[in-house]
């Protein structure tokens, strides 16, 4: 009651502010495929270039809001969310080249000279089966995980240690022909997703808009969990989770909560992203690409939802810029990005906005 | 003569609360205000006995036995290094004991529960830093301490009921914080932090509170004011108040318990403490 008016005022505005923003760029968002439709001749046409370009980066937002919530919220620095994000993207994967092989084996089953399928591919044909794994593989791996890392009060720097190992771990098991998840080639030349042509423009247009949709869903979901207890007891928990169990509080389950839950929103990106770009490989699990995933988060701002996805914006906005222009400089542009940031940055691009918007 | 039976109790109790008060050394803190569920018939609310806790071969406490009483406000002083901050480790589960018994009540093993059932259980602890959640506010703050479910589940579908919310409010009054409510825990002086931290407490309404050098950093004023509070605390609530400030410890305690190398030295009212001759000896090293 007693904060000066202009503050006051800032802070009625902001809300406002920021949905209209919001509102526009979801707009954008949703014309932008819709203009991809426009015939090729169209000044107006988006190209399939563009979209995926898009869609890409919308789906590593989504891996960045993902992490911000573990991160952001609950401290727990994961340095192998690229895991999760393969997981859901080997399981849509899965479906996709069961569908492209028709009755008989995956192309590259067929090269290693398989007579049938391994026992984990069964079911696999079907697209509901395919969502379920998609959620369960990355879920499941993430509640063992949890489990035991909370259990035994695994936290700081040796929790991020231990999920890149687990990443690094899950990379080279997938680079092994043997696994059965078509080794370093991974898989690729998807043909058709529910019987639909995947290159067709209507397909990409209907993929573009179930990312944007899991985006606002997921930004949803943080928001609410944000203001929620839930939210608050989160903050408490990286702040001083002593102080928090002497409350009567059990941080076990509250990090394996929302340890699970992010996991499984990885998994759901990695899902979309798959049928978008057209290929998976275990590439994806590769630790420079969890790295680049923390960068997202540190660069838009830690622990306020819509910094993570500008800053997945910025940083793959400018990638796929500088990997066009200046090729060779890419990875010297991100260090010295990651080196203002943490220097000059410390909340993040959202910081900044922020302390403008209040100015 | 035998007493009445006091309703909260579920069996006999052994001793009145209110006959011969302020005469015998029972008085002075075996009050009738432990919480439903407790069992403290004889009116003891913490029992350690024969605790010895070791680090690699160093005796943090050695033979260590200490009773609260029901409603007691105890003030535990000793030299650095006598052990203060382990017991208080043991009670609330944080350090495990090798051998001897530890029981919250009559019947709850404290050796056998883990940090967060002891929490639940009633026993509340104020570290000797004051800590409080810097990033949330002080009303936050509060509400996080408050006493109800804390499951998952439960803070996912948490609501403030009015009741809830009067009970904060009450708490930011006794704490006098009531001006600062929707500042940021962290902006606040290490005074105020202090009282946040002890407000936690209350919102918790634990039957037994351990305080870690409550005043350290605080003004005279506040000082002051701390030891109204506690005062007014007791008998509600059992306290257990480690402190170096030896007038803030003559202000507040009716009885005093001195730790010397893991093991109580000595233990009776402040003034008797101090004219104890080995009290003297081990805090001017003769």
């Amino acid at each position: 009651m007693n904060q000066p008016i202009s503050l006051t005022l800032a802070q009625k505005a902001g809300p406002k502010l920021t949905l209209g923003i919001g509102a526009v760029v979801l707009a954008i968002l949703i014309i932008l495929p819709l203009l991809h439709l426009l015939p090729a001749d169209n000044s107006l046409q988006v190209s399939a270039y563009t979209l995926t370009l898009v869609g890409k980066i919308l789906c590593y937002a989504i891996v960045a809001l993902a992490l911000d919530l573990v991160w952001g919220y609950a401290g727990l620095l994961s340095l192998g969310h690229g895991l999760f994000f393969a997981l859901g993207g080997y399981a849509m994967g899965m479906y996709l080249m069961r569908e492209s092989a028709g009755d008989g084996l995956p192309a590259f089953m067929v090269f290693l000279s398989w007579t049938e399928l391994p026992w984990y591919w069964t079911g696999t044909q079907h697209f509901l089966w395919a969502l379920c794994l998609v959620v369960l593989a990355p879920g499941l791996l993430a509640l063992v995980f949890g489990f035991f890392a909370f259990r035994s009060r695994i936290k700081g720097v040796y929790f991020s240690i231990m999920t890149q190992a687990l990443t690094f771990a899950g990379m080279l098991l997938f680079f092994r022909n043997e696994t059965g998840f078509g080794g370093n080639n991974g898989f690729t030349n998807f043909r058709t997703i529910l019987g639909f042509d995947i290159t067709a423009q209507g397909t990409r247009t209907a993929l573009f808009l179930a990312i944007v949709a899991l985006l606002t869903c997921s930004l949803l979901l943080g928001w609410r969990l944000a203001k929620s207890k839930f939210g608050r007891v989160l903050t408490a928990l990286r702040d001083a989770e002593n102080r928090l169990m002497f409350c009567g509080y059990d941080p076990r389950g509250y990090k394996l909560f929302i340890w699970v839950l992010s996991a499984v929103l990885c998994g759901l990106a990695g899902a979309l992203y798959v049928p978008l770009v057209g290929i998976i490989n275990p590439s994806e699990m590769s630790p420079t690409n969890s790295i680049e995933a923390a960068v997202w988060v540190a660069l838009g701002g830690r622990g306020s939802l819509i910094g993570p996805i500008l800053g997945a914006g910025i940083v793959n906005g400018m990638k796929s810029w500088f990997t066009v222009a200046f090729p060779e400089y890419w990875l010297f542009a991100l260090g010295a990005l990651f080196i203002v940031v943490t220097l000059y940055l410390p909340k993040g691009v959202i910081g900044l906005l922020r302390k403008k918007g209040e100015q | 003569m035998r007493a009445t039976p006091v309703p909260e109790f579920m069996l006999e109790p052994a001793y009145d609360p209110n006959s011969d008060a302020g005469t015998s050394r029972d008085s002075l803190g075996l009050g009738r205000a432990a919480g439903a569920g407790l069992d403290v018939r004889h009116g003891t609310i913490l029992t350690l006995e024969d605790i010895n806790v070791s680090f690699d071969g160093f005796k943090a406490l050695t033979n260590l036995s200490l009773y609260i009483g029901v409603g007691e406000l105890r003030c535990i002083i000793g030299p650095n290094g006598a052990g203060k901050t382990t017991m208080m480790d043991v009670i609330t589960g944080k350090t495990r004991p090798d051998n001897g018994k530890a029981y919250f009540g009559e019947t709850l093993d404290l050796t056998r529960m883990s940090e967060v059932q002891i929490a639940q259980s009633g026993i509340g602890r104020k570290f000797q830093k004051p800590t409080v959640f810097e990033a949330l506010s002080v009303f936050e703050n509060l509400e996080l301490a408050l006493k109800t479910d804390k499951s998952v589940w439960a803070s996912l579908r948490a609501k403030l009921s009015g009741e809830q919310r009067d009970r904060i409010d009450e708490v930011l009054s006794t704490i006098k914080l009531e001006s600062s409510r929707h500042r940021t825990a962290g902006l606040l002086s290490h005074g105020q932090k202090q009282f946040l931290e002890i407000g936690m407490l209350l919102m918790q309404d634990p039957q037994l509170l351990l305080l870690d050098e409550p005043v350290a950093g605080m003004t005279d004023a506040e000082t002051e004011f701390t030891a109204e509070l506690f005062k007014s605390l007791a008998r509600k609530h059992s306290l257990m108040v480690v402190e170096h400030d030896m007038g803030f410890v003559g202000s507040i305690a009716d009885h005093v318990t001195v730790l010397h190398q893991g093991s109580v030295l000595a233990e009776g009212s402040l003034a008797d403490v101090q004219a104890d001759e080995r009290v003297i000896e081990v805090y001017l090293g003769r």
